[in-house]
């Protein structure tokens, strides 16, 4: 370690120092988590972003719906519905769906896998400040010019074409294609630092199958993150160009191919839809067997189903494309392959109910969204598997009932299994359990008003009625189902505002949480509530899977559960005596990777308004941020004259 | 008074058979509203194969929504623990042959369900041979432009398609022409066509010659809509097909292939001739406007505008006086203009109004309110 010791040497010179180059010191307020590094502020600046976008894109939703309530609705014009209906895709894609699963991954996986941190903080932080950048850059277009309206998916070329074509009112499709490439870098820099965390910073005995299964859906996420982003980055790009700079990627006339931009956009989007829905099967195969007390039942097929959905998530793109025209061969080759995937998301379902099954099952609110997640994904499921009957898709598609669907999965599925995981961790993000009287009245307002909105879509698909559209003429028989879908969307409204209330109230009155109040399996529990910055005073030893449930459990001769005596113990009173958290070395804070995510916004705003100026002072900024960042010492001298390397 | 348990088994053996009674209520055959634009009401053979093959899978999946979703009340509501209890539930960490079986019987249900899937997808796409309409489908930003390609016929119309009931029509899908010196844009973007009744929907995607099929077998008309987003006024570009008898089809190309009063009113006509309408649109039969719908039969037709305003005087001239206020048309290159910005009149508009409707018809009957127009 004598590289270490003297680059320590060196930055501890005095004289030598450049100021500009000292690490922030701030532990508290608002500074603190400006220049943090570390994973669980991360994570809770993720979290609670990604739930303002959230908030935000449901306000959009609700447009929407009162738009759609009656026949020729008049509350929105045909150019703000459609920035309304792009921008609520977008928004609970990139802005909500990736983000909350960094900021679960983020806060629990190094805790379930016995880390300290991630394996590059500063790489996590910037992560963070280019999704908070990348989400107000995408925000500010509304401001500036026009807000994206070609969709979530923005097909070419009626993104791709000239500004001057006016096939899109505003700069909406710039704004677009600048803020989602922005996105993925932040995405990219995610899913690298996650990858190299969970194969390499791993606790002593924690193998890879003794992983929690979320930590093995992270996993697959990242890998998925990794590989999809390339392709839609490149569509991006390619749009762009078309649009400003008179390329003719997709220029049918001068033999570009519109549907080159499909099979690159899907080739990213379904494994997309994977990255989405993965975290939120992870959050629920950790709820179950929680509040069943019982073990995940087929540990190793649950997982590796999840590695076979991420497999088979590449091999079923064009299963967006029944109606694009792709030759019989091609729509068979992938309504096939799209039903195979049917088969390990059918075996994770019969799994998660196995592991309910003969369990003791206590209904808290975790568990309630846990199994809503499970009924709902199913419906979610099979409304799938239709799809993949490709002649009925080609009735389906682009119709309400393909928003039915993916809202079955997408809000039934993910964002069920996202509020099981608040109420299931929140103690332990932040010491204090929320409030079950109104998590109850919450779940259930949401699943009352989840199932109104979206369940009579199904059958105003059948019945004709395209998405994005942003009137209907009377006597389609369609206004009925449409009013109905428009009061569940106030009831979901409703239910998020009870979960508001309740996080207000409980960070003010709400009981305090033991280090495992919910007498857990996994090692996130082990710590105190919330985890101190160095999350584990003695980095733990892991022996099998649920390693945590095993120090306080062992099975009789038949099977049963028997306490052991001496089980539960907190971390905290089985300390050496002579523990001081300070000899723990925790990276620094950093302002770097902030500095270095501003130029990206900069570099947007100039692209987008072809401003040089803009675009040099981006190139400035980031060359600075990079260099401060490769060069800043890896502590202050003051605090690591005290560090045990 | 129920206890606890009973209360919730009972709501959930409630909540399950309702989902089931709304299941079935709102499916089988013939169901949903008679809009005309609804795939559960298939009017041809091709629509119905797509609702035969979906119907079967459609029940297997309610059947196994409804397994599921009554397995997770169940599991929930059977072993939950009562307050105060402390069971010590046996530990089960799997069971192989129980898993095995759940994977194979899903492969095997899809196994039955990849035959016919593959069958229909052949069988749908293959081209119709014999006696068949072929029509040429140019997708417009927000129009549809129809022309009638078999010899001694070359139809020419918008929106409206007719077609003979119980004959296959053969769709050729098209983006409009390249125009040229560029830049200019031809607004084509990706459409899909999309008539439920008659078949499922196929993309129209500039550059590419698409092919879909379409078949009634009762007269009566038929709506549909374009199905993928383009635009801004993407909810505005509907259409209908009116399927008719042989005789009354026959007919109706007859007198679509007449040229009506229009061309030779438009010398007289002197409003219609000072606003330009003929530079975007054609008043001659089976010639395509440069950029806009041929007009010659207009009368004739049901609807206008993407099939958005039925024909009438009222809904004319307010179109001519000022079109994008009637149907959203953003800054697009090319689209009926707001006249009235350019000085035209409301006086002047219902003059045109009035030529259309004087001039385009196979059988002219002009309002009381075109009387000496």
């Amino acid at each position: 370690m004598t590289t270490v010791e003297d680059a320590t040497t060196l930055v501890q010179v005095p004289e030598k120092r450049i100021r500009i180059l000292e690490r922030p010191r701030a532990t508290t307020g608002p500074w603190s988590w400006v220049t943090t590094v570390d994973h669980k502020k991360i994570a809770i600046m993720y979290g609670t972003l990604a739930l303002c976008f959230f908030i935000v894109g449901g306000i959009e939703a609700l447009f929407i719906r009162l738009q759609l309530a009656q026949p020729n609705g008049t509350i929105l014009s045909a150019a703000r519905y459609n920035e309304f209906f792009t921008m609520h895709g977008t928004t609970m894609v990139f802005l909500l769906g990736m983000p909350i699963a960094a900021a679960f991954g983020n806060y629990l996986m190094p805790l379930m896998i016995g880390a300290r941190d991630v394996a590059f903080p500063r790489l996590n932080m910037l992560g963070f400040w280019v999704f908070a950048f990348g989400g107000l850059f995408l925000y500010s277009s509304f401001a500036l010019g026009g807000a994206p309206d070609g969709g979530w998916f923005g097909y070419a070329p009626l993104t791709s074409t000239p500004l001057a074509a006016g096939y899109l009112p505003g700069r909406g499709a710039d704004f677009w294609c600048v803020g989602l490439i922005m996105l993925g870098i932040g995405s990219v820099a995610t899913a690298v630092n996650f990858l190299v965390t969970i194969l390499n910073m791993r606790a002593p005995g924690m193998t890879l199958m003794r992983m929690p299964v979320f930590v093995w859906m992270i996993l697959v996420i990242a890998f998925l993150t990794l590989f999809a982003m390339p392709p839609v980055t490149a569509a991006l790009i390619m749009v762009f160009m078309d649009r400003n700079f008179h390329t003719n990627f997709f220029n049918a006339a001068a033999g570009g191919d519109p549907l080159m931009y499909q099979n690159l956009f899907w080739i990213f989007g379904h494994p997309e839809v994977y990255i989405l829905i993965l975290p939120g099967m992870g959050i629920v195969s950790e709820i179950l067997p929680v509040f069943s007390r019982k073990p995940l039942f087929g540990y190793s097929i649950v997982v590796f189903s999840g590695i076979a959905i991420g497999f088979l998530g590449w091999g079923v793109w064009a299963h967006h494309m029944f109606a694009s025209g792709l030759g019989p061969v091609a729509v068979s080759a992938f309504g096939l392959s799209t039903m195979l995937i049917a088969i390990p998301t059918g075996v994770k379902i019969f799994n998660w109910l196995a592991t309910v099954w003969g369990g003791a099952v206590r209904l808290r609110t975790p568990m309630l969204f846990a199994l809503g997640f499970i009924a709902q994904f199913t419906i979610g499921g099979l409304s799938g598997v239709m799809h993949s009957i490709v002649p009925s898709d080609t009735q389906q598609t682009d119709t309400y009932f393909v928003v039915a669907h993916f809202h079955y999965v997408l809000f039934g599925g993910l964002v069920f299994a996202v509020f099981g995981g608040f109420y299931y961790w929140w103690p332990k993000f932040f010491g204090r359990m929320l409030n079950e009287k109104m998590g109850k009245l919450n779940f259930w307002l949401m699943v009352i008003g989840f199932n109104l909105t979206f369940f009579p879509m199904h059958f105003l698909g059948f019945e004709g009625q395209p998405r994005r559209t942003y009137t209907y003429p009377s006597g389609m028989g369609w206004d009925t189902l449409n009013l109905l879908a428009t009061i569940g969307a106030f009831i979901i409204a409703t239910s998020v505002l009870v979960f508001i209330v309740n996080v207000i109230y409980t960070a003010r009155r709400g009981e305090r949480a033991s280090s495992d109040p919910w007498d857990a399996r996994t090692l996130e529990w082990s710590t105190s509530s919330p985890p101190p910055e160095y999350n584990f005073a003695v980095v733990p030893v892991v022996t099998s899977l649920d390693d945590f449930w095993h120090r306080k459990y062992t099975e009789d001769d038949e099977g049963h559960l028997v306490k052991l005596p001496a089980g539960g113990a907190d971390e905290a009173e089985t300390l050496p005596v002579s523990f001081d958290p300070h000899s723990i070395h925790m990276p620094s804070p950093s302002y770097w990777p902030l500095i270095f995510a501003m130029c990206l916004p900069i570099l947007g705003y100039g692209f987008v308004f072809k401003n040089w100026w803009l675009l040099g002072a981006g190139v400035v900024v980031g060359f600075f941020g990079l260099q401060g960042w490769a060069i800043e010492p890896s502590a202050e001298p003051e605090h690591s004259g005290t560090e045990a390397h | 008074m129920l206890d606890r348990t009973h209360r919730l088994r009972r709501a959930g053996t409630t909540a399950a058979v309702a989902i089931a009674a709304v299941t079935l209520a709102s499916c089988g055959d013939s169901t949903g509203p008679n809009n005309k634009q609804n795939a559960l009401r298939p009017a041809g053979k091709y629509a119905r194969q797509i609702l035969n093959l979906t119907e079967p899978f459609f029940w297997i999946a309610v059947v196994i929504g409804l397994a599921v979703v009554s397995a997770t009340f169940y599991v929930a509501l059977r072993f939950r623990e009562k307050p105060g209890e402390e069971r010590a539930p046996k530990q089960v960490h799997g069971n192989t042959a129980l898993e095995i079986s759940w994977t194979v019987i899903p492969a095997v249900i899809l196994a039955v369900m990849a035959v016919p899937t593959v069958a229909t997808i052949f069988s749908l796409a293959k081209k119709p041979t014999g006696h068949v309409v072929n029509v040429t489908v140019t997708a417009r930003q927000w129009w549809w432009q129809f022309h009638y390609d078999d010899p001694g016929n070359g139809v020419e119309t918008a929106n409206e398609l007719h077609i003979p009931v119980g004959v296959p029509v053969s769709l050729t899908l098209q983006g409009p022409p390249a125009c040229s010196p560029t830049p200019c844009y031809a607004n084509g973007v990706i459409h899909s066509f999309w008539v439920p009744a008659l078949n499922g929907k196929k993309d129209v995607v500039p550059g590419r010659k698409q092919f879909l099929k379409l078949e009634a077998d009762k007269p009566g008309t038929y709506l549909g809509q374009c199905a993928e987003y383009c635009g801004l006024s993407h909810a505005n570009m509907r259409m209908r097909v009116i399927a008719e008898s042989q005789a009354d089809y026959d007919a109706w190309v007859k007198s679509q292939q007449v040229a009506t009063r229009s061309e030779a009113a438009l010398e007289r006509g002197v409003d219609a001739q000072q606003w330009g309408c003929a530079t975007c649109h054609s008043f001659k039969p089976g010639t395509a406007g440069a950029v806009a719908p041929n007009l010659s039969h207009l009368a004739d037709r049901t609807a206008f505008a993407g099939d958005i305003y039925l024909v009438n005087f009222d809904n004319l001239w307010r179109w001519v006086y000022d079109a994008p206020s009637r149907k959203p048309m953003g800054n697009l290159e090319q689209h009926m203009p707001n006249f009235s910005a350019a000085g035209m009149t409301q006086a002047e508009a219902q003059k045109i109004a009035c030529f259309l409707l004087t001039n385009t018809a196979t059988n002219p009957s002009p309002p009381p309110e075109c009387a000496g127009k």
